[in-house]
This record gives C-alpha cells, sequence and structure tokens, in this order.
C-alpha cells in the first residue's frame, strides 16, 4: 500500500471530523457573539466579540492548514502544537464566555 | 486521578514537540488518524458544553442570577477540563502508540458522564420549580 488510497478513507474520515470540529466552534462563537452583543455594544461586548471573532478565526486557520497537510497520500501525525493551539482556542473561548455570564 | 499526577511530563510534551518524535518508532499512520480524530470529537464536546453555557444564560434570562451563572460556569468550566483533557489524553496515547505500550486508560469519561447528568438534573429541577426572580 505505498501510494494507494487507504480502503478505511482514514485521512477523509479525519478531514471531515476537523470540518464538524469548525463546524461546533462556529456555533460556539456564534452564541457568543450573541451574547456580548445582547447587553446593547457596551465596550466590553464589542471587545469580547471580536476576541471570540479572532479565536473562531485562528481555529479555521489550524483546520485549514491541517487539512491540506491531510492531502497527502500518507499524512503525517498531527503535530503536538497544533493540537495544543485548537484546545487552547476552545479554552480561550470558554474564558470569554466566563467574562461575559459574570 | 491517575492523568492528573503525570500532567507535569505531559504539559512538557505539549511545548517540545520533538521529545514525541524521539521516542520509540512511528507508528502506522492510520493509527496516529483515529487518535487525532478521537482527540476532536472530544474537543467538539468540549465546544458543546462550552456552547450549553452561553445557552444557559442567553436562553434562561427569568432564572434568578446564581442559578444562571452558577449552571453556565459549571458547563464552561466542564468544557476546559475537557478540551485541557482531550490534548493530555492525546499525547498519552500517541506516546503509548510510539512505544508499543498498552493504551492508557481514563476514568475521564465516567466522571464527565456524572457531572453532566448532575447539571442536567440541577437545570431540569431549577427550570421545572420555577426558581425565578
Amino acid at each position: 500500500m505505498s501510494d494507494a488510497r487507504d480502503p478505511g478513507l482514514q485521512p477523509e474520515r479525519t478531514r471531515l471530523a476537523w470540518r464538524r470540529t469548525t463546524l461546533a466552534c462556529t456555533v460556539a462563537a456564534v452564541l457568543a457573539v450573541k451574547t456580548a452583543l445582547a447587553g446593547g455594544g457596551s465596550a466590553t461586548g464589542v471587545v469580547a466579540c471580536a476576541l471570540c471573532a479572532a479565536l473562531w478565526l485562528g481555529f479555521l486557520l489550524l483546520a485549514q492548514s491541517r487539512i491540506r497537510t491531510l492531502a497527502a497520500p500518507r499524512p503525517a501525525a498531527l503535530t503536538p502544537r497544533a493540537a495544543g493551539a485548537a484546545a487552547l482556542c476552545t479554552i480561550a473561548l470558554a474564558v470569554c464566555a466566563a467574562a461575559l455570564v459574570i | 486521578m491517575r492523568g492528573f499526577s503525570r500532567l507535569p511530563r505531559s504539559v512538557r510534551l505539549w511545548f517540545v514537540p520533538r521529545e514525541i518524535r524521539e521516542e520509540g518508532t512511528t507508528p502506522d499512520y492510520r493509527f496516529s488518524l483515529a487518535n487525532e480524530r478521537t482527540f476532536l470529537a472530544w474537543l467538539r464536546t468540549a465546544l458543546a458544553l462550552i456552547g450549553g453555557g452561553f445557552a444557559v444564560d442567553q436562553f434562561l434570562p427569568d432564572l434568578r442570577w446564581g442559578w444562571r451563572v452558577g449552571l453556565a460556569l459549571a458547563l464552561l468550566t466542564t468544557g476546559v477540563l475537557c478540551s485541557l483533557r482531550a490534548v493530555n489524553h492525546w499525547v498519552r496515547v500517541e506516546r503509548a502508540m510510539r512505544r508499543g505500550e498498552d493504551l492508557p486508560v481514563s476514568r475521564f469519561p465516567a466522571l464527565l458522564a456524572v457531572v453532566v447528568a448532575v447539571v442536567a438534573v440541577a437545570m431540569a429541577v431549577v427550570v421545572l420549580l420555577g426558581w425565578e426572580s
């Protein structure tokens, strides 16, 4: 199975998993923006809104670059840095949420 | 928790990624991809919990402040723990595969299930009994 495609379609499944996760991130970011702007657009709300948008964009770019790597016939494993960055985006979103809720 | 006693070593691996490549042999790429998908599934769980935290804050506006913030923070904290655990477990599984060891076992799924059940019951009780302001 040198250059043959994996019959289990593992890279494709992984690509779709990244897409699903990006979608979940989008939903969380939309809810964050709704919460941030619910107060009528205060300064804190606008800053939180921008931060959440930036985090979402960061996650999107991360997913995009990983999906590009997955196009190789035998893709390399995910790097710990990318995994850590993806988790960090999620955690930062939660911190934003906590700041908005309180 | 067993995983947490090994945390310092795992945390070091997040920031010194080269170390993980020096251990053992590279496993079949399909195993690494499966591990990656599991990591992403946990990340989605974390994102769903965070979304739930936002939803509690947004869609239960009649709830008393303490309950609303308490439930939202419980969900958000669980989301943070979930994503930390996702990356930690991913590193541990990757390392075990490189060394040819058994995959690490974890108590986290059971704990998460209990926490989600408790939050769900609390939410149902609070909403049904109408502890509103």
